[in-house]
């Protein structure tokens, strides 16, 4: 099947909420350097999060392969209307059990979007897909085995741990908001759908939860917070952009 | 079965009491792992440092992040310092006279030079 005007376009709204979601979610979590709750857990999650930007580098140049401006531009030069990045990945870092349910949902949401990537139609994603495999592998292992030992260490813990879920599952369902062309990305085999992946998500991810004690909230009672793939986000992701670009702003044809 | 806690947020928030595994009690300080590392199958695993951590498991996340985020890696071990048994210090003198035993250094041995001699006289025979 030959791809259309619409398959380009659907591609381009994949490529774009997926590096979005890694630009972002990299950049707050970036923001525990110096500040993690011991030092060795200090440089694992700055580790990870200098992971992400690399992750969000290498689909924005599969952007510009497309048609779209270079990565840099893009990624310094827009303003929160212009991101697709779900509010989960955009909202300040709150305390670590916040930040660690956050990873939690979110790479194994990667973690699986990325498994279905590596058979996409469109091979260079297929590629990247699985050039980044083991990289999630790891990000997906740290926060189980966090969750494990938080879901069964303390009462703080555990009840810390089981807020943030409740507080953050919600949030979590809105990274699997529907795009305009679904349809159009299954239908040549670009990619399986954001129903698809929220299904293999809910079935990854539920006996995690249960095995580390904790219990995830009834899917029909949350409210998905949906909006970040059209441009609506809150009022954290602006302040977030106008810090990130502070520097590339002063001159943007600066040579690094 | 919910915790009942003096903490009255953690009461109201409803939290199921550990069953298979019981709560634990805080730590006052993490134990410290020893890493090691095996930069390629087959070869020996190198240690590296250490790192503080409350598990094994936890050590192993750890140590990927510190020891082996750059280069190369292809496996990791962590033990727990205090499950290492050591010499002492000031036991040193058990191993002073080491360096003296030439007889245990194969090198030492002129074998190089007879076996040399021992060819060389074969081929005037012959």
């Amino acid at each position: 099947m030959e791809l259309t005007e619409k398959h380009v376009e659907g591609l381009k709204e994949l490529l774009y909420k997926m590096a979005d979601d890694q630009l972002i979610i990299g950049h707050r979590n970036s923001e525990w350097t110096g500040l993690g709750p011991l030092l060795e857990e200090d440089i694992a999650f700055s580790s990870m999060a200098q992971d992400k930007i690399g992750q969000a580098h290498a689909l924005y140049e599969l952007l510009e392969q497309l048609g779209e401006q270079d990565p840099d531009t893009v990624a310094f030069m827009r303003n929160d209307t212009q991101f697709h990045c779900c509010q989960l990945a955009e909202l300040p870092i709150g305390e670590f059990d916040f930040s660690l349910i956050r990873q939690f949902f979110f790479d194994h949401a990667e973690a699986l979007r990325f498994e279905m990537l590596q058979n996409s139609i469109f091979e260079p994603l297929a590629m990247v897909a699985r050039k980044f495999r083991g990289e999630v592998k790891y990000h997906t292992m740290h926060a189980d085995i966090w969750l494990k030992q938080l879901g069964h260490g303390t009462e703080e813990s555990k009840t810390r741990m089981q807020n943030a879920i409740n507080e953050t599952f919600g949030l979590a369902l809105g990274i699997f908001e529907p795009g305009d062309y679904e349809t159009e990305l299954q239908e040549v085999g670009i990619f399986a759908g954001e129903a698809a992946l929220q299904a293999a998500w809910l079935e990854k991810i539920s006996p995690i939860v249960q095995q580390a004690g904790l219990r995830l909230p009834d899917i029909s009672e949350v409210t998905p917070a949906y909006g970040g793939r059209k441009g609506i986000h809150t009022p954290h992701l602006q302040p977030l952009l106008d810090e990130m670009t502070e520097v590339f702003r002063i001159d943007p044809a600066a040579d690094w | 079965m919910s915790i009942q806690s003096l903490d009255p947020r953690v009461t109201r928030a409803h939290i199921e009491e550990n069953t298979q595994e019981g709560m634990q009690e805080p730590l006052d300080q993490l134990q410290t792992y020893e890493v090691f590392q095996q930069k390629k199958r087959g070869t020996h695993h190198q240690h590296v440092g250490s790192v503080h951590a409350p598990t094994a498991e936890l050590a192993i996340v750890f140590a990927k992040e510190q020891y082996a985020r750059r280069g190369v890696c292809v496996n990791l071990w962590v033990v727990k310092t205090s499950d290492i048994f050591i010499t002492e210090y000031e036991d040193e003198d058990i191993f002073s006279t080491t360096p003296d035993k030439y007889h245990r250094d194969p090198e030492s041995y002129k074998v190089m030079d007879r076996i040399k001699a021992y060819k060389e006289k074969q081929l005037q025979q012959s």
